[in-house]
């Protein structure tokens, strides 16, 4: 197999503005996965039987192929970008979720009390308290559902969104392999500097977390 | 002063947690909670800061009812320190410390400088401050504790076994710590602990309690051990009260004898079991055994002098102590320089207090 690499050097500029589209797609749905997982994993917490339920829908939610969910969605939102994003932001939820329950999990009795003791009303606690020393673990959910939204994303090519699963698919149809090669390779590059911004992000967020599990 | 009023705490799955107490813990004073464990010590001193409202009766602070007060406010006006420090692990030591002023809206900078003096205070190194919990001993961490309850400098201070997680020697360190800083501050204390030596250590009052939340005795502890309630505040004291009372038995009047006493220069030993050998400040060397001294006490064998004691600073216990290691049986008494005052037998010490 023969990479043209003048092709590459020739198409740069589609590439480019495919990948800021492919990432567009992907991580805005984990943006708003974490936003909806932040109320459901409190609601979950707070009431613990809520949490089963929630964690079973999730789960099946994650099962349905996405281009069945495509098919659903379409229905309702057309050929438009959210019919890729609702589907990914539904996925998001069975990783977010969860951890957003173990992150406030992971608040220690000790801690918890103090904090009332010293005059901490509940909300206060929640946001000065828990949900900090929450954020290593939610990270660690929200590096796991960007790299796989990343991968899933060109799947949104087969209702024409674009991005990088463009260059994917063109290539197929053209019999041009180096087309799906750059693309692919852009996909897993993408995904491993998302990945690592958010190693960044948490190292810088939460200097106390290094000496512990993190 | 924090008054019990016939406080009862029922849950609702019918635990009687507290019966009826009445109690008074006074200004200034470190009453101590002991007794069984589930006896309602942490139960009772949750009714203080109102992390526990009682079922019945009712918690005053200087004649004022807590539950008149919102408990958000109340509680920063109360220390509070547990078992495992409970310290945030997100926030540096400084930032811990000054939780409550931040609470109250001090400017940091003011509650970081006066953070770092309270450092100072619990025995903390000023470098700790930006570190995180996580980089420092239990026993360090535990400090932070006690520093982060008396950061907004509240009158009243609940410990529910602050320092029972530590090992004895940092044990020991912490309590002596806490007696220090209590002379100068006079918090008005409520300290709960499983330890009956730790109790009559540090409490100016002991409450026992027994399972079902009652409240057996309050005494002083010399009280506690010289007249237990009843067979269980005996049996809770354990085996050896009569000993540990005299703890609180002072060695001011001992009268101490000096016969015993050679300068190292010397070499009568005329009729003396054994001699203390004394340099020319009179810094006890060690004991020499009379039989055993040909010429001069200089080039005689020397059995070590052991622990000392200081007469009228130090108990009769610390006393007895003394002698009971000591080669000759009897205790050194030294002053403040570590010169030999006087020395005493074991019964001359038992005298005093008999
Ligand atoms: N929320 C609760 N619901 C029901 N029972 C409770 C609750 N909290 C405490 N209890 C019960 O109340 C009793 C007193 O508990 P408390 O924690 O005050 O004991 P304690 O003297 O502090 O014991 P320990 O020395 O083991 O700490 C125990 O029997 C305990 O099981
Ligand atoms: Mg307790």
């Amino acid at each position: 197999m023969d990479i043209d690499w003048g092709w590459i050097g020739e198409h740069t500029d589609t590439l480019s503005a495919n990948a800021v589209t492919h990432l567009r797609l992907a991580l805005l749905p984990v943006l708003f996965g974490l936003l909806i997982s932040l109320p459901l994993g409190l609601a979950c917490r707070r009431w613990g039987r809520l949490y089963a339920p929630v964690l079973t829908v999730s789960n099946i939610l994650y099962a349905i192929p996405s281009i069945a969910l495509f098919m659903v969605f379409i229905q309702y939102t057309g050929l438009e970008p959210a019919t890729v994003m609702i589907p990914l932001t539904l996925y998001s939820l069975s990783v977010l979720v969860p951890n957003v329950v173990d992150g406030l999990g992971s608040v220690s009795e000790p801690v918890r009390q103090a904090a009332t003791a010293m005059g901490f009303g509940t909300l206060r606690r929640l946001v000065r308290v828990e949900l900090p020393i929450a954020v290593p673990i939610v990270i660690a959910g929200v590096r796991v559902a960007a790299v796989s939204s990343i991968s899933l994303v060109a799947i949104g090519q087969l209702i024409g969104q674009g991005g990088l699963g463009y260059d994917i698919i063109r290539g197929y149809q053209l019999q041009f392999p180096t087309q799906i090669v750059a693309a692919s390779v852009l996909i897993v590059a993408l995904a491993l500097i998302t990945d690592a911004l958010l190693v960044l992000v948490q190292r810088l967020l939460t200097p106390w977390a290094r000496g512990r599990a993190a | 002063m924090i008054t019990f009023e016939g406080v009862t705490k029922r849950y609702p799955d019918g635990t009687v947690a507290l019966d009826d107490v009445t109690l008074e813990c006074p200004t200034g004073r470190i009453t101590v909670f002991v007794g069984t464990s589930g006896g309602g010590k942490t139960t009772a001193l949750r009714t203080i800061n109102r992390m526990v409202d009682p079922t019945g009766g009712r918690v005053l602070i200087d004649g004022g009812d807590v539950r008149d007060r919102r408990p958000a406010e109340l509680r920063r006006g109360i220390g509070y320190v547990i078992q495992h420090a409970g310290l945030f692990p997100h926030r540096t030591i400084e930032d811990n410390i000054a939780t409550v002023p931040y609470l109250l809206g001090r400017r940091k900078k003011d509650a970081r400088a006066a953070a770092r003096e309270l450092m100072e205070r619990v025995g903390l190194e000023p470098g700790m401050a930006k570190r995180y919990p996580y980089q420092l001993s239990g026993g360090q961490q535990q400090r932070v504790g006690v520093a982060r309850a008396l950061a907004a400098d509240p009158p009243v201070m609940l410990m529910d076994e602050p320092f029972s997680a530590v090992d004895p020697v940092v044990r020991a360190e912490l309590q002596d710590e806490l007696l220090r800083l209590q002379a100068e501050l006079r918090k008005t204390i409520v300290f709960v602990t499983h330890d009956i030596d730790e109790a009559i250590r540090l409490g100016d009052r002991i409450a026992v309690f027994r399972t079902g939340g009652k409240l057996v005795q309050v005494a002083a502890p010399e009280e506690l051990l010289a007249d237990p309630a009843d067979d269980f505040v005996a049996g809770f004291i354990g085996q050896n009260r009569g000993i540990r009372s005299l703890s609180f038995a002072g060695t001011s009047k001992l009268r101490l004898r000096d016969d015993v006493v050679r300068p190292v220069t010397s070499s009568d030993t005329e009729g003396l079991d054994w001699v203390l050998v004394v340099d020319e400040k009179r810094r006890p060397l060690g004991w020499a055994r009379g039989a055993d001294v040909d010429g001069s006490l200089a080039d005689a064998a020397l059995a070590p002098v052991g622990p000392t004691f200081r007469p009228g600073t130090d108990s009769v216990r610390v006393a007895l102590d003394a002698a009971v290691l000591s080669a000759s049986g009897l205790a050194v008494g030294v002053d403040g320089d570590g010169s030999v005052v006087g020395v005493a037998g074991g019964t001359d010490l038992l005298e005093g207090p008999r």
